[in-house]
C-alpha cells in the first residue's frame, strides 16, 4: 500500500517510549535508584566487593528462583500461596529418607521433585475444577503442607529439624547441582588481574559462583523465553488476560494454569534442594512467608496482579531489589528490623508506578 | 441462485417447555450476505448457536453443502469453514494484535531443536491481513486494547477469513458502535462478500442490514416470518416488519391522545 493510503494518524514511536511501556522498566529504575543508594550510603563497606556482591546475589537468587515461575503463574492470573510451606515440606522430605530410611541422596532429591509436583498439580486441579479463586486454594496448602510437615517431621524423628545430610551427600552425584560453585577457574583469574581482591592468606575472596546463582540466571531466561516466544507463553497471556476469549480461541486454558502450578511447586522444590544441601539440614519452619517474598518480587517486577501482563526478567529485577535492600540494611548498620517496612513500602510505590506505566501502554499509540 | 453452504431445514429447538425456535429454515450461499433481524427475545441468538454447533437441533436438519452435517462441538462447526465472531469477540486486550491474530494457533519457526513462536510472521501477517481490509496498523504489536471498537470488530472479522472461512457469522457487530465505526465494518462485510465468502449478518439495526444485505429474514418469537431478496422489499416495509410498524402507530396514536388529554 502506498504511503499516501497510510493513516494519517501513523506516527513513529519513539523508542524510549517503547521502552517506557515495557513491564520491566519500573523494577530496572527502582534497581539502580536502590543501587545508587547503597552505593552512597554502604559503598565503602565492603557490600561491593566481591564477596559482598555474591552474599547480595545469593540472597536474590534463593528468592528468583521461586519469583520466575511464580510471575508466569501471576501473568495466567493465579496465585501460588504455598510455595513456602512447599519449600518447608519439600526439605522433609529430602532429608527423611535420607537420614532415617538409608536412601542415597539423589533418589531423595528424584522423590522430593516428583511428589512436590504432584502437589503443585493438585493445586492446579482444584483451581481450574472448582472454580474458586486460586488466593483461597492455595491459602489452604499453605497451611495443610506446613501442618503435614510438622506432623511427619515430629512424628519420624521426633524433633523438627533433620540435620546430617552433609555427610550422606558427599559423594552424591547430585550433590554438586544444587551445592558447591562453579566458575572458580575464571574467578582466580580475575583475582590474578586485580579484578577480584585477595585474601590475606592469598586466597581470591571468593572461590567460585554459588550454583544457585547459575539456577537463578537459567530459570529466568528460561522462563522470558517460554513466555516471550514459545506458544505456551501465547497461552499464559491470553489464559491471565481473557480466559473465556483464550477458551473459544482453542487455547487449552486448564492445562495451561496446571502446568504452570507444577512449575510454581517444582521451583519450591529447588530451592529447598539448594537450602538443604548447602545447609546440610531441613527444618519445619524453612520457606515461611516465601510465597509473601516471591509476590512481591514479581509485582515489582512489574506483574500485574489481575493477570495478563507481567515480565519473568522483571521479576528478577524484584528479586535483586530485596537481595541489595536487604544486605545493604545488613551493612549500613541499620537496624534490620527496618527491612520489611522498606519492602512493603517498595512494593506499593511499584504496585502505582505499574498501573501508570500499563495505562500509557494501553494509551492509544 | 448458487447452491448454499450451509442451510438450516425446519429447525426446531426446545428448552423445556419454552419454544426457543420454531420451524425455521435459514441458508447462506457463497458470496452472498444474508441478513437475521429480529427483537430480543425473537430467536436470533439461538439460531447463532445453532449455527455454531453450541447447540443441536430438537428437529430439522443442518446441511453443509447439501451434505447432512451434525456438530460435536463448535470446534467441529470451526473446521467446517463456518466461523462465529460474536459480540465479545475473542480478544485480549493486553495482547498484541498480531498475538491475537494468532491466538491458538501460532505460527512456529524451527531454530535446530528448539520450536518458537515466528513474531516477524506474525506481525507481517497481521499487518498485511488488516491493511487488505483496508484498516491500517499503527504497529502490529500495540495492544488490542489501543484499538478502536470498529478496528477490534475487523481484526476479529480478518481473522476467521484468514484461517478459511467459508461462511461468517456476524453477531450484532455494529449495535456498539458508532456511525463513522459502523460504516468500516459495513465495508469490511462487502468485502468479504466480495472474497466468495457467505456473511450472516445479526441485527436489528434495519438500515445497517439494509445496505449491505442481499437476502433479509425476521424472525418474531421463535417463528421466521419469511425470506426475502433486496428487490421484494424496501427499506420501510423492512422497517415496519421488523418494527412491528403496527405497534408504532399504536404508540404514536397513544401518545398524541395523552398530550391531548393533558392540555385539555
Amino acid at each position: 500500500m502506498t504511503a499516501e493510503l497510510r493513516d494519517e494518524r501513523v506516527r513513529s514511536v519513539s523508542r524510549l517510549s517503547r521502552l517506557l511501556s515495557r513491564p520491566e522498566l519500573g523494577a530496572a529504575a527502582g534497581t539502580v535508584l536502590v543501587f545508587v543508594f547503597f552505593a552512597i550510603t554502604a559503598g565503602n563497606t565492603g557490600l561491593f566487593s566481591a564477596k559482598g556482591i555474591i552474599n547480595f546475589l545469593e540472597v536474590s537468587a534463593q528468592l528468583g528462583i521461586l519469583a520466575a515461575p511464580v510471575a508466569l503463574l501471576m501473568i495466567a492470573g493465579e496465585f501460588d500461596l504455598s510455595v513456602g510451606s512447599m519449600i518447608g515440606f519439600a526439605g522433609i522430605l529430602i532429608a527423611i529418607p535420607s537420614v532415617f530410611w538409608g536412601w542415597p541422596i539423589w533418589l531423595s532429591l528424584l522423590f522430593c521433585f516428583a511428589v512436590c509436583g504432584g502437589i503443585g498439580a493438585l493445586n492446579g486441579l482444584a483451581v481450574v475444577r472448582t472454580g474458586l479463586p486460586s488466593f483461597i486454594v492455595t491459602l489452604g496448602s499453605l497451611f495443610m503442607l506446613r501442618g503435614l510437615t510438622l506432623g511427619l517431621t515430629r512424628g519420624i524423628s521426633g524433633r523438627t529439624q533433620v540435620s546430617g545430610v552433609h555427610e550422606l551427600a558427599l559423594n552424591d552425584p547430585l550433590n554438586s547441582l544444587f551445592s558447591g560453585q562453579v566458575f572458580s577457574g575464571p574467578i582466580a583469574w580475575l583475582s590474578d588481574i586485580g579484578l577480584i581482591g585477595k585474601r590475606a592468606d592469598g586466597l581470591p575472596s571468593i572461590s567460585g559462583i554459588p550454583v544457585s546463582i547459575v539456577w537463578w540466571v537459567v530459570l529466568t531466561l528460561g522462563c522470558t523465553w517460554l513466555l516471550t516466544r514459545s506458544r505456551f507463553g501465547n497461552w499464559i497471556f491470553a489464559a491471565g488476560g481473557e480466559a473465556n476469549a483464550a477458551r473459544n480461541l482453542g487455547v487449552p486454558v486448564a492445562r495451561t494454569k496446571i502446568t504452570l502450578f507444577v512449575m510454581t511447586a517444582m521451583a519450591a522444590a529447588l530451592f529447598a534442594a539448594i537450602q538443604v544441601l548447602v545447609t546440610g539440614s531441613a527444618d519445619t519452619l524453612r520457606g515461611t512467608q516465601k510465597e509473601f517474598e516471591a509476590i512481591i518480587a514479581v509485582v515489582i517486577g512489574g506483574t500485574l496482579l489481575t493477570g495478563g501482563y507481567g515480565s519473568a526478567i522483571g521479576a528478577m529485577f524484584g528479586a535483586l531489589i530485596f537481595g541489595v535492600v536487604q544486605m545493604g540494611i545488613f551493612y549500613t548498620g541499620i537496624d534490620t528490623d527496618w527491612f520489611k517496612l522498606f519492602m512493603g513500602a517498595m512494593m506499593v510505590i511499584a504496585v502505582l508506578f505499574n498501573s501508570y506505566v500499563r495505562n500509557r501502554a494501553m494509551r492509544s499509540r | 441462485m448458487a447452491e448454499p453452504y450451509v442451510e438450516l431445514r425446519s429447525v426446531s429447538k426446545y428448552f423445556g417447555s419454552v419454544v426457543a425456535l420454531k420451524d425455521v429454515s435459514f441458508d447462506v450461499c457463497p458470496g452472498e450476505v444474508h441478513c437475521l433481524l429480529g427483537d430480543n427475545g425473537a430467536g436470533k441468538s439461538t439460531l447463532i448457536k445453532t449455527l455454531s454447533g453450541v447447540y443441536t437441533p430438537d428437529e430439522g436438519e443442518i446441511r453443509v453443502q447439501g451434505k447432512p452435517a451434525r456438530f460435536a462441538s463448535p470446534a467441529d462447526t470451526r473446521n467446517s469453514g463456518i466461523a462465529t465472531v460474536y459480540q465479545d469477540l475473542a480478544l485480549v486486550p493486553l495482547m498484541s494484535v498480531a498475538r491475537n491474530f494468532f491466538l491458538g494457533r501460532e505460527p512456529m519457526r524451527k531454530f535446530g531443536p528448539i520450536r518458537q513462536f515466528d513474531t516477524e510472521f506474525a506481525n507481517r501477517t497481521a499487518y498485511d491481513e488488516l491493511a487488505a481490509m483496508g484498516i491500517q496498523l499503527r504497529d502490529p504489536e500495540q495492544p488490542v486494547g489501543t484499538l478502536s471498537g470498529g478496528e477490534r470488530q475487523c481484526l476479529a472479522i480478518a481473522r476467521a477469513v484468514y484461517f478459511g472461512a467459508k461462511v461468517l457469522i456476524l453477531d450484532e457487530p455494529t449495535s456498539a458502535l458508532g456511525v463513522h465505526q459502523a460504516s468500516v465494518v459495513l465495508k469490511l462485510i462487502v468485502q468479504s462478500k466480495a472474497r466468495g465468502i457467505g456473511v450472516i449478518f445479526i441485527s436489528h439495526n434495519v438500515h445497517h442490514a439494509y445496505v449491505v444485505g442481499d437476502r433479509f429474514t425476521l424472525l418474531k418469537r421463535g417463528k421466521s416470518t419469511g425470506t426475502y431478496a433486496k428487490s421484494e422489499i424496501d427499506r420501510d416495509q423492512l422497517l415496519n416488519l421488523m418494527a412491528g410498524g403496527k405497534e408504532l402507530v399504536d404508540l404514536e396514536q397513544e401518545l398524541t391522545k395523552a398530550v391531548r388529554s393533558s392540555l385539555a
